[in-house]
């Protein structure tokens, strides 16, 4: 085990982090909700020490849920990117005036990151577009990006149906995962096409190990 | 946005940019905060950033800290050194002002400490 704060500390920090006012059905945008963030990250941290004291990328980082966290977490530094400016406007809204906060946000599309950043970071986290409305294969180039990215591991939420899918394309690329958790997205009908109130959603955790 | 993170920024995704790097600051709110000092994380970042970068960014926006145009040699045994490194790469803050590509002029607004980078459909 590594060291952590306690997961209930954590989830009651990341309870403040506000959700998506008007998601955008074209940009996938569903929240990571505080006990998902929490658990997510608290795994990461305790099982294999890979936020603490890391240069960490979150990749579609949205209102700002898992970079909060890692932060929260004493990661060495956050960067948070995100296409979206209005989700960023809610993730601002969300640090307030917290100076202590080691992280950026940057405005732009996980698609054209510059390649200065290639193999920068110890660690990217994301929950990342599912890639299933209008946005088929999303879910992969981000995956795809995030091994470019990182120098130690790459954790990424992916729905349960497609696991073989996500290992299968990451096999392609020489990465080795595994499925450390199976967790439940309870996600509330954010959308109009959702017809029950609430949905759950099984979703693996991924840890990828880069070489 | 912090010096760290420009030192990674480039326009190069722009249409007819080779290089897009290192974009210009124009800083018009600079922020100044305490964040935790971890030696050990400078020292391992220091070599992924262009250092020349780095000292003209700081001294564009007035936050040089005499840093010297060259690397110290043993660096990392420095801590006087490393301080003062990581009080520009991490707790300087451009809150609002602008990036602007070396290539062609083009403005990324920065706001609330937000670069955005984005690009129009027709400059990609």
């Amino acid at each position: 085990m590594f060291p952590c704060m306690k997961l209930r500390v954590l989830e009651e920090l990341l309870q403040d982090v506000t959700d998506f006012t008007k998601p955008k059905i074209n940009l996938e945008q569903y929240v990571t909700p505080p006990h998902l963030a929490s658990h997510m990250l608290y795994t990461i941290q305790t099982q294999y020490g890979d936020i603490k004291d890391k240069s960490i990328a979150d990749l579609g980082s949205g209102c700002g849920a898992l970079t909060i966290g890692a932060a929260v977490l004493e990661a060495a530094f956050v960067i948070g990117f995100e296409i979206d400016p209005d989700a960023i406007d809610i993730y601002l809204d969300n640090i307030g005036d917290e100076d202590m906060l080691n992280a950026d946000v940057i405005c732009c599309d996980v698609r054209s990151i510059p390649s200065r950043f290639d193999k920068f970071f110890d660690t990217v986290i994301m929950n990342p577009p599912f890639g299933t409305k209008h946005n088929q294969g999303i879910d992969m180039q981000f995956l795809t990006r995030a091994f470019e990215l990182s120098r130690g591991a790459v954790y990424s939420l992916h729905k349960t149906s497609t696991r073989k899918h996500v290992l299968k394309t990451a096999k392609l690329q020489g990465v080795v995962g595994e499925v450390i958790a199976e967790l439940r997205y309870d996600l509330p009908a954010s959308y109009k096409f959702h017809k029950k109130s609430s949905v759950d959603i099984n979703v693996d955790l991924f840890r990828f190990e880069m070489n | 946005m912090k010096l760290l993170t420009h030192n990674m920024l480039t326009s190069k995704c722009m249409k007819g940019v080779n290089i897009g790097y290192p974009l210009k600051i124009k800083a018009v709110d600079l922020k100044e905060s305490e964040v935790d000092f971890n030696p050990d994380f400078i020292s391992r970042i220091i070599p992924k950033l262009d250092w020349n970068v780095l000292v003209s960014a700081a001294s564009s926006i007035g936050k040089n800290e005499n840093l010297p145009e060259d690397l110290l040699p043993e660096y990392e045994k420095n801590t006087e050194f490393l301080k003062r490194v990581h009080h520009v790469l991490l707790e300087v803050d451009v809150v609002n002002g602008e990036l602007i590509c070396p290539e062609s002029g083009r403005k990324f607004p920065i706001n609330n400490g937000i670069p955005n980078m984005i690009l129009n459909e027709d400059e990609v």
